[in-house]
């Protein structure tokens, strides 16, 4: 499958929509008859509403509804996402009782004509709460932990090999906590819904969703409806990284304010909601022990993980799973406990688990390295995997070698001397580190439609989501490529629920679903007409096999005689035909053809450190990936880049904390929760290696859109301990830490 | 352009404000706590702004104002009256795209859009300011606008590319 | 946000005039008290719209310089006499929030913003500045960002401005008027230490107008200089932040008149005298600037959480009258 569509570095399709202001994302939906929703929320942690009084804000200008528990219909429980029966992470949905599980809790909702009017009621209801102490801090609470229920599939305990007999032998240990905070995921669009109920009992949402058909699936269950009673329409997200992959309450709340008041709803969250309301990645204290001989061979590995668990929901950060499959060590433990807090259900954050625990496999790699005095490469090499060393299987394709090779002769990694602190640039110590990225991809289902036309133009459909990953643009030359036309006339429409299903575009496998769906479909459409031309007397294709039969430009032609042709365009209007369609379908697929899928790479990062004040200041960033086939390498390097500057605020900047006596976040803002800005962004170079993958699906694409997060957090504290000889094992690097 | 005194009557739940928006005055009766950003999105269909925060942290909000860019978020409506106010909308004429805009697209400046209408009018505006001496420059003074798809080197790059082709 | 008047003055007799009106506030560039507004911390019930009075002047000759209340952040630091001759406001201006903040914010508002303590910012939090005896969360929650100088055990804030660090390391004085009449406060006297009334920040009068700030020439302004320490690169509020002007007499340099001040620290721009007279009479050398940094952060009352901020003052004074020292020579 060549052409001039897969591989090329096609401007996004929906960029002028996007410059120009022209994309329309969730809250900006033009409904009739509009009214505005906001929140109440709780203002304590823990404890019961002992009162509840909605007087003065039913009685406020403009108010239409006022919604708590005193008047909520009744919701049910939930089916969990984490285990992949159901739509949600948070599963105990509020308003339904007056127990407060987690500061921020939803305990009112009111509608009102404006929104201003509604935010000013919602100060309005008065809540009075009988608090108890709450437990917030994920450190104090460990001795309590449980081990949760398996989450996506990974359970909480696994051994291979004897880890504790192996360990006896080994020369040289690591052994060392490594501790990661709150973050969350804050992407630039705040969650909103509009609900709108039209007759017949039919709802309509315009949601932020990265599942429109997880979305619809979720309100279907939530509010006891057939699934062909909802549809959910989002055809621009405005940035999700996982936080937009699962249904939360407000949604439900949206519809359930405009049942009762007959009017489209539509609720925005607030900045300062957006931390307590839509989940957020869990805080890890994370215990790693590496044993290894002194060639620098693993012999065995423990991984330990104590992260949140809560009350209204279900997910763990499976931050050990990385150990699993990353080294050619044959015993391994890895163990994952949750310790149940009054929080909010934590939930999957850019590479869930890989982020967190790439932080801790690969910084006591380093530290591993650095007490045998090897190079931190040559480690990684020393205990490379060949096939997968959990399931013995083979990889589906592995470039990770060429990844640190080129990475390291691209990065100038030889002229690093190895001492920490030798490298210095006047009042700036240098220091270089690097990593290993690893993330598997999701094998998930997905479904599509294509449509050739008469006008000789294709229109190719599924109900996935472009979050900024280029989906738009991915899908539209995948399909070009099998139908044989050019991008320029196929249009790839996304964010319906009235589309062919999709799986959540979340667990990078949006292309590895959605492209071989799209493919197949394309296919069969243009099987369709080639079918229609060989067996049409008229047609100068008539008569031969379609294996005959190539396409390019929108035109059918024999293969040994290309001057043989005839356009899709006359094949259709010969046929009195305004269309021709066709689906294409692909279930899971978790281990295609019995071999292991996973992305890799490896990251290079050159911080400076002002030793006197403790900043950290990225120089260069530089990751080298391999993602199986590049369908388009403009869109997939924006993908790795914001993927490291994701892991640049992950080391150096975030945290979100939460008051140890009221339990509530401290600065649920964008002033308190730092972001990376400009400023704190180097040119970030990303390049992939070019790799064949047959088994993973008919693109050989295994997925782009987290592994450029994965091992940067500890690339830069492997560099902050070269530049100071100071090894930090907490996350965020403060000026705390490097000043102590 | 009306320059008379504005003033709200008694806790008035609507004032008269006249917004001269991308060139086309609005007459619109607006609750005195709408900001501009809203009265762009909710009262005049202008949905290319963007709210990102609602607290000045973040830009998703920015326009030009006299030709100056702002957070939009951060303003009440009823003050800019008398004022010209650009908003993304308002940049490319008829079917051309604004050359920082063509230079987004050509860059990928940009991926989930959500903050790139901001991230344009505030690069407008800090070409206009000439803040592009050098690639830290240009960093330092696109610092207001937030971008979390990472979309900052592309950015960067493009914003480069028309400060070269300006001037040249 | 509870609605509210509102009223577009033309003069500054007519703002005062509806100033004097129970629950009344300026309204100048806005960013603030938006904000304020927003989180429920201000429901003003009227807002006096003062953006048409002629206060934006900004005036720079010999005997120093005058900038109107309404003077723009960004023009101010634009102003090319200003920056050759007065480089610590220009930088410090530069330095604080972001290019469209600046373009809308005033100098008399800058001034005038209000600490970024989140337990204040926060209503739903117990702050004895919001309501005087509610109590402080700040204390047992996480302080790092707050005073390590003037604190009361009912509030540890700081203020945030970067402006105000420079205007105290110049000497400048607040021009208003109010029901005091005309007044001229000098900029050291204008914020109060919090006490047990953390409710009242400012020497001003409810309604009393800024009209205006001088900044009197000053041979040390010219060698001058804002440094500000935080771990974003940009767009943040400063850990801790310095500014320093020095006359230095040439060919030795030494210095004859100083003026050093911690921003960061405080309920107020911190003005270190021990740290000037550690360099007053003696040629700027790394010694005395050495001298001044140990000094500077001498009385530190650190808390428990924010320790950092001690050495981190240090080093930023250090920094600073280095820089200082460079750019002379």
């Amino acid at each position: 499958m060549t052409s001039a569509a897969i591989g090329a570095p096609l401007d996004r399709v929906e960029g002028r929509l996007k410059v120009t202001g022209a994309a329309t994302y969730a809250a900006e939906f033009a409904v009739p008859g509009l009214a505005h929703a906001a929140l109440v929320q709780s203002t304590i942690a823990r404890g019961r509403i002992t009162r509840l009084d909605t007087t003065d804000a039913e009685a406020a200008p403009g108010v239409v509804d006022v919604i708590s528990h005193l008047n909520a219909p009744r919701l049910p429980r939930l089916k969990p996402a984490a285990t992949l029966e159901g739509s949600a992470f948070q599963t105990v949905l509020p308003l339904q009782d007056e127990v407060i599980h987690h500061a921020g809790q939803h305990v009112a909702l009111v509608v009102a004509e404006t929104l201003e009017q509604a935010r000013h009621a919602a100060g309005l209801v008065k809540v009075e709460y009988a608090a108890e102490q709450p437990r917030t801090q994920l450190e104090a609470h460990r001795a309590a932990a449980y081990a949760p229920q398996p989450v996506f599939g990974m359970p909480p305990d696994y051994v291979r090999g004897d880890p504790w007999q192996a360990q006896a032998g080994a020369e040289v240990r690591v052994e060392q906590t490594y501790t990661t905070p709150i973050e969350h995921h804050n992407p630039m669009e705040p969650h909103a819904a509009i609900a709108a109920w039209e007759a017949g009992d039919k709802l309509v949402v315009y949601d932020t969703t990265q599942g429109v058909h997880m979305t619809r699936a979720g309100l279907a269950e939530a509010l006891g409806l057939r699934l062909n009673q909802v549809r959910v329409i989002c055809p621009f997200v405005g940035g999700a990284f996982g936080a937009k992959d699962s249904l939360w309450p407000y949604t439900i709340l949206a519809a359930v304010a405009a049942r009762r008041t007959g009017r489209p709803v539509k609720l925005v969250l607030t900045r300062a909601e957006m931390f307590t309301s839509v989940g957020y990645r869990s805080p890890t204290v994370q215990d790693v022990k590496l044993a290894a001989r002194r060639d620098g061979t693993l012999c065995a590995t423990v991984h330990h993980c104590a992260a949140v668990g809560s009350e209204v929901g279900e997910f763990a950060e499976t931050a050990p799973e990385v150990t699993q499959v990353l080294y050619a060590c044959p015993n391994v433990e890895t163990r994952l406990r949750l310790t149940g807090l009054d929080v909010g259900v934590s939930s999957t954050m850019r590479a869930p688990g890989e982020a967190s625990g790439s932080f801790a496999l690969e910084s006591a790699m380093d530290e591993l390295a650095d007490a045998l005095g090897m190079d931190p490469i040559e480690l990684r090499l020393r205990n490379y995997a060949e096939t997968d060393p959990d399931t013995g299987k083979p990889w589906s394709s592995k470039a990770l070698r060429a990844c640190y090779a080129e990475g390291a002769e691209r990065f100038g990694w030889s002229r690093r001397t190895a001492q920490p602190r030798s490298m210095r640039d006047g009042r700036w110590l240098v220091g270089w580190g690097m990593a290993t990225a690893s993330y598997p991809s999701v094998g998930a289902p997905g479904a599509a439609t294509a449509v050739i036309r008469a006008d000789g133009r294709a229109v190719v459909r599924s109900g996935t989501a472009d979050l900024g990953t280029g989906q738009y643009t991915v899908m539209t030359q995948v399909a070009a490529d099998a139908l044989g036309l050019p991008p320029e006339r196929v249009t790839f429409e996304l964010g319906d629920s009235e589309q062919p299903y999709a799986f959540v575009a979340g667990g990078s496998s949006g292309v590895r679903s959605v492209g071989p769906a799209v493919r197949l479909a394309a296919e069969a459409a243009r099987a369709k007409v080639i079918d229609l031309a060989t067996h049409d007397e008229l047609s100068p294709l008539a008569g031969y096999g379609p294996a005959a039969i190539g396409v390019e430009g929108g035109e059918l032609f024999l293969e040994h005689a290309p001057t043989q042709r005839e356009s899709y365009a006359a094949i259709l209007v010969r046929h009195g035909l305004d269309q021709v369609t066709a689906d294409g379908r692909v279930d899971w697929v978790s281990t295609p053809d019995d071999h292991r899928v996973n992305a890799f790479g490896a990251q290079f990062i050159e911080v400076r450190v002002d030793p006197e004040l403790g900043l950290v200041r990225v120089q260069r960033a530089l990751g080298v990936f391999d993602i199986g086939r590049v369908i388009n390498p403009k869109t997939a390097r924006s993908q790795a880049i914001g993927g490291i500057v994701m892991g640049i605020g992950m080391a150096l900047l975030e945290r979100t904390a939460l008051h140890p006596e009221f339990g509530k976040v401290v600065s649920p803002n964008l002033a308190g929760y730092l972001l990376p800005v400009h400023a704190d962004v180097p040119a970030i170079e990303a390049y992939f290696v070019d790799v064949d993958d047959p088994y993973v699906n008919s693109l050989g694409a295994k997925g782009a859109g987290e592994i450029g997060i994965t091992g940067v957090a500890a690339a830069i504290a492997n560099a902050v301990y070269h530049a100071t000889g100071r090894r930090v094992r907490r996350l965020p690097i403060t000026p705390e830490t490097l000043l102590s | 352009m009306t320059t008379a005194d504005v003033s709200g009557d008694a806790l008035s739940s609507s004032v008269e404000v006249s917004l001269r928006v991308n060139g086309v005055d609005h007459s619109l009766r607006l609750d005195p706590r709408v900001t501009l950003l809203d009265a762009l999105r909710d009262y005049l269909g202008l949905t290319g702004t963007k709210m990102g925060c609602d607290r000045g942290e973040c830009g998703a909000c920015t326009v030009l104002i006299d030709g100056r860019r702002v957070n939009s978020c951060l303003t009440f409506a009823f003050m800019q009256q008398g004022h010209e106010i650009t908003t993304i909308e308002g940049l490319a004429s008829d079917d051309e795209l604004h050359s920082v805009q063509a230079a987004f697209i050509e860059c990928d400046a940009f991926q989930c859009g959500y903050c790139t209408p901001g991230q344009i009018m505030s690069a407008v505006a800090l070409l206009n300011e000439g803040h592009t001496t050098s690639t830290d420059e240009i960093r330092e003074w696109m610092s207001g606008n937030i971008c979390r798809c990472g979309a900052y080197p592309n950015i960067v790059q493009a914003i480069e590319q028309v400060a070269r082709s300006t001037a040249s | 946000m509870k609605t509210f008047n509102y009223a577009r003055v033309r003069s500054v007799d007519s703002a005062l005039a509806e100033a004097a009106k129970p629950g009344a506030t300026f309204l100048a560039g806005g960013t603030e008290l938006a904000n304020w507004m927003k989180d429920g911390i201000a429901s003003p019930t009227e807002l006096i719209d003062i953006n048409e009075l002629s206060l934006s002047e900004i005036l720079v000759h010999a005997h120093g310089v005058r900038l109107g209340a309404l003077s723009r952040m960004s023009d101010v630091a634009a102003h090319p006499a200003l920056r050759s001759a007065y480089p610590v406001l220009c930088e410090a201006l530069e330095l604080g929030a972001s290019p469209q903040i600046r373009n809308m914010g005033t100098i008399a508002g800058n001034l005038l913003q209000r600490t970024r303590c989140p337990y204040f910012r926060e209503t739903s939090y117990p702050c004895n500045k919001r309501h005087p005896g509610a109590g402080c969360a700040a204390l047992s929650g996480e302080h790092r960002m707050h005073a390590i100088f003037g604190a009361s055990d009912s509030c540890i804030a700081v203020h945030p401005s970067d402006l105000a660090v420079a205007l105290f390391a110049l000497d400048a004085v607040v021009h208003s008027r109010g029901p005091r009449g005309e007044r001229v406060i000098p900029i050291a006297d204008l914020y109060t230490p919090p006490g047990h009334t953390p409710d009242r920040e400012t020497d001003l009068d409810h309604g009393e107008l800024i009209l205006g700030v001088v900044i009197p020439a000053a041979p040390f302004a010219a060698q001058s200089h804002y440094f500000k320490v935080r771990e974003r690169q940009s767009y943040e509020f400063a850990l801790v932040s310095v500014a320093a002007s020095l006359e230095l007499e040439e060919p030795s340099q030494t210095v004859r008149s100083a003026r050093v001040v911690l921003g960061g620290v405080a309920y107020k721009p911190w003005r270190v005298r021990a740290a000037e007279e550690a360099l007053l009479d003696k040629p700027l050398t790394d010694s005395t600037i050495a001298a001044a940094g140990a000094a500077a952060i001498q009385g530190a009352q650190p808390l428990r959480d924010n320790a950092i901020k001690v050495p981190v003052a240090e080093c930023a004074v250090v920094r600073a009258l280095t820089t200082i020292g460079e750019r002379a020579s």
